[in-house]
C-alpha cells in the first residue's frame, strides 16, 4: 500500500476506510461505547478494524457477546482467543442466567436467539452505553436496507423505522437524550462477498465452522441441521456425516449448516460469489418465522 | 446465474486493486418506474438470490399479475408493503467486475426534499427518471435542481416506458433537449439521457435492438464508465481530526505485532482525508488555529505512506509540537478556508419544526460541533418553477419541512468553513436540535449555482422583507 496512488481508492480500501472512521467518531463522542461480539465473520471482522481504527493505541472500548448458552464450543473458544488477540476486555450477557432465575423462559419451539434482546438491554443499560456497534449489513435483508449508520433507539431500546434522522455526507449525529442509545452499523455497506474478500486479504482468522467440516446433519424444512445435545434428531429422521459448513454463526437451535467441500478462504468466496440464496433465506430458521420477523425483532431492541 | 464468477473481485491484490467504488442515488415521481428500474439492475447483474426471486414471484401471483413484478425486490418494510408505498431511503448493493455500486434508493413522493437531498449528499451519480409520455415535469425540475445544489458530479436522465411510445426517436430527442435546456440554466455538471423500457429490460443491462437509433452506453453500461477519477485527485487537502492517538505506555496486543511498532511518546492525528492528497514533507495549516507544520509521516497499521488521498483513513505526525485535537482541520496552506463566526449558506430544512430567526441551533462540520443562533432567514427557494424558467427566491420569515432557504448563521466560535462548491465534504454541515439531538438540516455553506438565479438579493443585516425576492 506504499506506492504512490492517483487512482481512485479500490472498493475494499473505500469500504475500510469508512469504517474506521465510523468507530473513530463513535469513540471520540459516546461516553461509553460497547462492540457487540459473537465470534461470526462479521463481528470479527469489525473488531479488526476497530484495532486498526486505534492502533498503535488499543481499542478504547469493551466487547460484549450475549451468549444464548446454544453456541457452538468451536465458536466460544475462537471467540476467547480473537479478544485476547485484539487486545479487547470481553463482557458476557448469558441468557442462561435469565432462565435459570426465571426472568425468561424456553420458546416451545426451543429457539433462544428472540431470547437475547432482554439480555442486550440489561447489559447496556447496566453499562450506561450509550453507543453500541453491530455488525449488521444492509445487504442481509430487507428491512436493514433501511436501516442509517447512527440508529438511535428509544429507551425500550425500539427501532421506529418511520422515524429515522436523515443522515447526510458523512456527518454522523449521535446525539441522543438521556435513556436513549445509539446503535452504530459500521459495516453497513458491505455485502457477504465484501466481508470474505477482506477475510481473505487481511488474513483474518474465523471460527473453523465456517469452513468444510464433517458433521452429523439431519434434513429439516429443507434445511441442514446439525444433531446436538439442544438439537436432537426427531423421530423418523435420517441422520447423515456430510460435509458442511455455516454461513452465519448464531446459535446451534437456529442456524443450519449448508452442504460445502470449501475448506480455504478462497473456496468459500468462489461459493459464495456462485450461491443462488441469501445467507439469512439459506440458514436462519430465526427470520422463517414470518415474512417480517426480522423488522419486529429489530423493532424490539434486538441487534 | 452462471456469469455470476465474472462478478467476483479479482483475488490478486484485494485491497488496493481490483473495483471501485460508486455511490448513486435514484430520484423520480411516483410512476415513472423506478422501483422497476431498481428491481432491474439488480436481477439482470445477478444480485438478486433465488429465495428473494421466490418470494417475488410468490407475492406477484398472489397480486393476480401475469409476470414477476420486479418492483418487488425493493419492498422494504411491512408497513409499505401494506400500503403500497416507499417510507425511506433505502440502500441497494450490486456489483460488476468493474466496480461496486451503492445504490440509495429514494422515493419520490412523501419527503421528496428530504430524501432526495439525503440520497444526493454522497452520491457521485443521480439516476433520474422520467416517464417518455411524460417528458420532463414539475418533479423533475425539483430534483434537478436539488441534485444542482448539492454538485452531484454526474446526472444520468432515465428516460423510462419508452416501449409505451412506440420507441419513438422523436419522443427521446424531444425529452432530451427540454432535459439539456433545464440542466444547463441549472448549472448541473455533467449529464447523459438514455431511453429505456425497465420492464422490458430495453437498454438496463442488455443493449436494446428495438432503439437502433440509439447508439449511447446502457444504464449499467454508463454506470460502469462514468469517469471517477476526479474523486480521487479532488481539490486542496482538508483532513479533519478525529481524535488523538497517544499510546503512551500501553501493552500492545498480540494483533499489532503486524504493524510497525512505535515510541512510548508516539503522537500522531487520525482522521480521513475529505478532499486532496498529502505526501510526508507537505506544509500544512491546522484550523481554526492556523499554526503551520510540516508533515512528517503518514501511518498506517500496514505501513507508512508516501501519499495518501481523498477517502483514506490515516493518521497524520506532524515534524513540530502543537496545540492539535479533535475538531481541528488540517489543510492545504494554499487557499485554506477562513475560519468565520458569520455563516452565510443554502439550507434544506428536514424537520416538523419551523426555523425562524433567532432559534439557536448546533452545526456539526467536519469533526467540531458549534453553537450558533440563526441570524436571519432571506428568502427561500420556489421549486415550482415552469419550464423555461430557474427557480426563484422567494421572500420568507421562516423555513418549514422540505424548505430550501437562504440563512444567516452567527456561530459562537470561529469555524473554517469552504465554500461547498469547491469543497462538498468542507463545505457541508448540518444543523441539529440542541435539546433532542435531530438532525434539523442540511447547509451549503457560501454561494451556490441557484443562489445566482434572479430575484435573490442578499439581505444586509436589516430588516426589510419588503425588498426581498426583488428581480435585481
Amino acid at each position: 500500500m506504499t506506492a504512490a496512488q492517483l487512482r481512485p481508492l479500490s472498493e475494499l480500501q473505500a469500504l475500510e476506510s469508512e469504517s474506521i472512521h465510523i468507530i473513530r467518531e463513535v469513540a471520540a463522542t459516546f461516553t461509553s461505547p460497547i462492540m457487540l461480539f459473537s465470534g461470526g465473520k462479521d463481528s470479527v471482522v469489525m473488531l479488526h478494524l476497530a484495532a486498526k481504527a486505534f492502533w498503535p493505541a488499543p481499542i478504547p472500548f469493551g466487547v460484549l457477546h450475549v451468549d444464548t448458552g446454544h453456541n457452538f464450543p468451536e465458536v466460544l473458544q475462537f471467540r476467547d482467543e480473537a479478544v485476547e488477540f485484539y487486545g479487547a476486555a470481553l463482557k458476557i450477557a448469558a441468557v442462561q442466567d435469565y432462565i435459570d432465575d426465571g426472568r425468561l423462559r424456553e420458546r416451545p419451539d426451543g429457539t433462544r436467539n428472540p431470547l437475547q434482546t432482554v439480555p442486550l438491554l440489561d447489559a447496556i443499560t447496566e453499562g450506561r452505553h450509550d453507543g453500541v456497534f453491530g455488525g449488521g449489513r444492509r445487504d442481509e435483508e430487507r428491512a436493514r436496507a433501511k436501516e442509517r449508520v447512527f440508529s438511535t433507539r428509544d429507551e425500550f431500546g425500539q427501532w421506529e423505522p418511520r422515524n429515522q434522522r436523515p443522515e447526510l455526507w458523512s456527518l454522523y449525529n449521535g446525539r441522543h437524550l438521556p435513556g436513549e442509545h445509539v446503535r452504530i452499523f459500521p459495516l453497513s455497506n458491505w455485502t457477504e462477498l465484501d466481508v470474505w474478500d477482506y477475510i481473505a486479504a487481511e488474513k483474518i482468522n474465523v471460527p473453523t465452522i465456517y469452513y468444510a467440516h464433517e458433521r452429523q446433519v439431519a434434513l429439516r424444512d429443507g434445511m441442514w441441521i446439525a444433531i446436538t445435545d439442544v438439537t436432537p434428531a426427531l423421530a423418523g429422521e435420517v441422520v447423515e456425516v456430510r460435509s458442511v459448513r455455516y454461513r452465519t454463526v448464531g446459535d446451534k437451535s437456529c442456524t443450519a449448516a449448508v452442504l460445502s467441500a470449501a475448506n480455504t478462504v478462497h473456496d468459500v468466496i468462489n461459493e459464495v460469489g456462485l450461491s443462488q440464496l441469501t445467507e439469512r433465506g439459506a440458514t436462519r430458521a430465526d427470520d422463517r418465522l414470518s415474512e417480517a420477523a426480522m423488522e419486529d425483532r429489530k423493532r424490539e431492541g434486538y441487534f | 446465474m452462471s456469469q455470476r464468477t465474472a462478478f467476483l473481485s479479482p483475488s490478486a491484490d484485494p485491497i488496493t486493486g481490483g473495483r471501485t467504488l460508486l455511490r448513486l442515488a435514484t430520484a423520480g415521481s411516483v410512476d415513472d418506474g423506478k422501483s422497476t428500474l431498481v428491481g432491474r439492475l439488480l436481477f439482470d447483474t445477478d444480485s438478486v438470490f433465488v429465495d428473494t426471486l421466490d418470494h417475488v414471484e410468490q407475492v406477484s401471483k398472489r397480486k393476480g399479475l401475469d409476470r414477476t413484478d420486479l418492483a418487488l425486490f425493493t419492498d422494504g418494510l411491512r408497513a409499505e408493503r401494506e400500503q403500497g408505498i416507499t417510507i425511506d431511503v433505502a440502500y441497494r448493493y450490486f456489483a460488476t467486475p468493474a466496480r461496486k455500486f451503492i445504490l440509495a434508493d429514494c422515493p419520490g413522493h412523501l419527503q421528496y426534499t428530504r430524501n432526495t437531498v439525503t440520497g444526493s449528499s454522497t452520491a457521485d451519480v443521480i439516476v433520474l427518471l422520467v416517464d417518455a409520455r411524460k417528458g420532463v415535469v414539475e418533479q423533475t425540475r425539483r430534483h434537478l435542481a436539488v441534485a444542482s445544489l448539492l454538485r452531484v458530479p454526474h446526472v444520468v436522465l432515465v428516460v423510462n416506458k419508452i416501449d409505451l411510445v412506440d420507441y419513438s426517436e422523436d419522443v427521446f430527442t424531444a425529452v432530451a433537449t427540454d432535459f439539456a435546456l433545464l440542466s444547463r440554466s441549472l448549472g448541473v455538471l455533467d449529464t447523459h439521457c438514455i431511453p429505456v423500457s425497465a420492464t422490458e429490460g430495453d437498454n438496463v443491462v442488455t443493449r436494446s435492438q428495438r432503439t437502433p437509433w440509439y447508439d449511447g452506453p446502457t444504464v449499467l453500461g454508463y454506470l460502469e464508465n462514468v469517469d471517477d477519477t476526479r474523486l480521487a485527485v479532488g481539490s486542496d487537502l482538508r483532513l479533519p481530526v478525529q481524535h488523538v492517538v497517544r499510546p503512551q505506555s500501553a501493552t500492545p496486543a498480540p494483533w499489532a505485532a503486524r504493524a510497525p511498532q512505535v515510541n512510548g511518546d508516539y503522537r500522531g492525528y487520525a482522521g480521513k482525508i475529505e478532499s486532496g492528497r498529502v505526501r510526508p514533507g507537505d506544509e500544512v495549516v491546522v484550523l481554526p488555529r492556523g499554526s503551520h507544520a510540516i508533515v512528517e509521516a503518514i501511518d498506517t497499521p500496514d505501513g507508512p505512506l508516501d501519499l495518501a488521498v481523498a477517502g483514506q483513513s490515516v493518521v497524520i505526525r506532524l515534524s513540530t509540537d502543537i496545540d492539535v485535537s479533535r475538531g481541528d482541520i488540517l489543510a492545504a496552506t494554499d487557499a485554506p478556508p477562513a475560519p468565520v463566526r458569520d455563516l452565510t449558506a443554502t439550507v434544506c430544512w428536514l424537520a416538523e419544526r419551523e426555523l425562524t430567526a433567532g432559534a439557536r441551533v448546533l452545526v456539526q462540520h467536519g469533526t467540531s460541533i458549534t453553537k450558533a443562533v440563526v441570524r436571519s432567514i432571506e428568502g427561500a427557494l420556489d421549486l415550482d418553477f415552469e419550464a423555461g424558467t430557474v427557480p426563484c427566491w422567494r421572500p420568507t420569515s421562516s423555513l418549514t419541512l422540505n424548505d430550501i432557504g437562504r440563512v444567516r448563521l452567527a456561530l459562537a466560535s470561529p469555524v473554517p468553513v469552504d465554500s461547498y462548491r469547491e469543497h462538498r465534504a468542507t463545505g457541508a454541515f448540518i444543523l441539529v436540535d440542541d435539546t433532542n439531538g435531530w438532525t434539523l438540516g442540511a447547509g451549503l455553506a457560501g454561494s451556490t449555482p441557484l443562489t445566482a438565479m434572479p430575484a435573490f438579493i442578499p439581505r444586509s443585516n436589516s430588516h426589510h422583507p419588503a425588498q426581498q425576492g426583488k428581480p435585481s
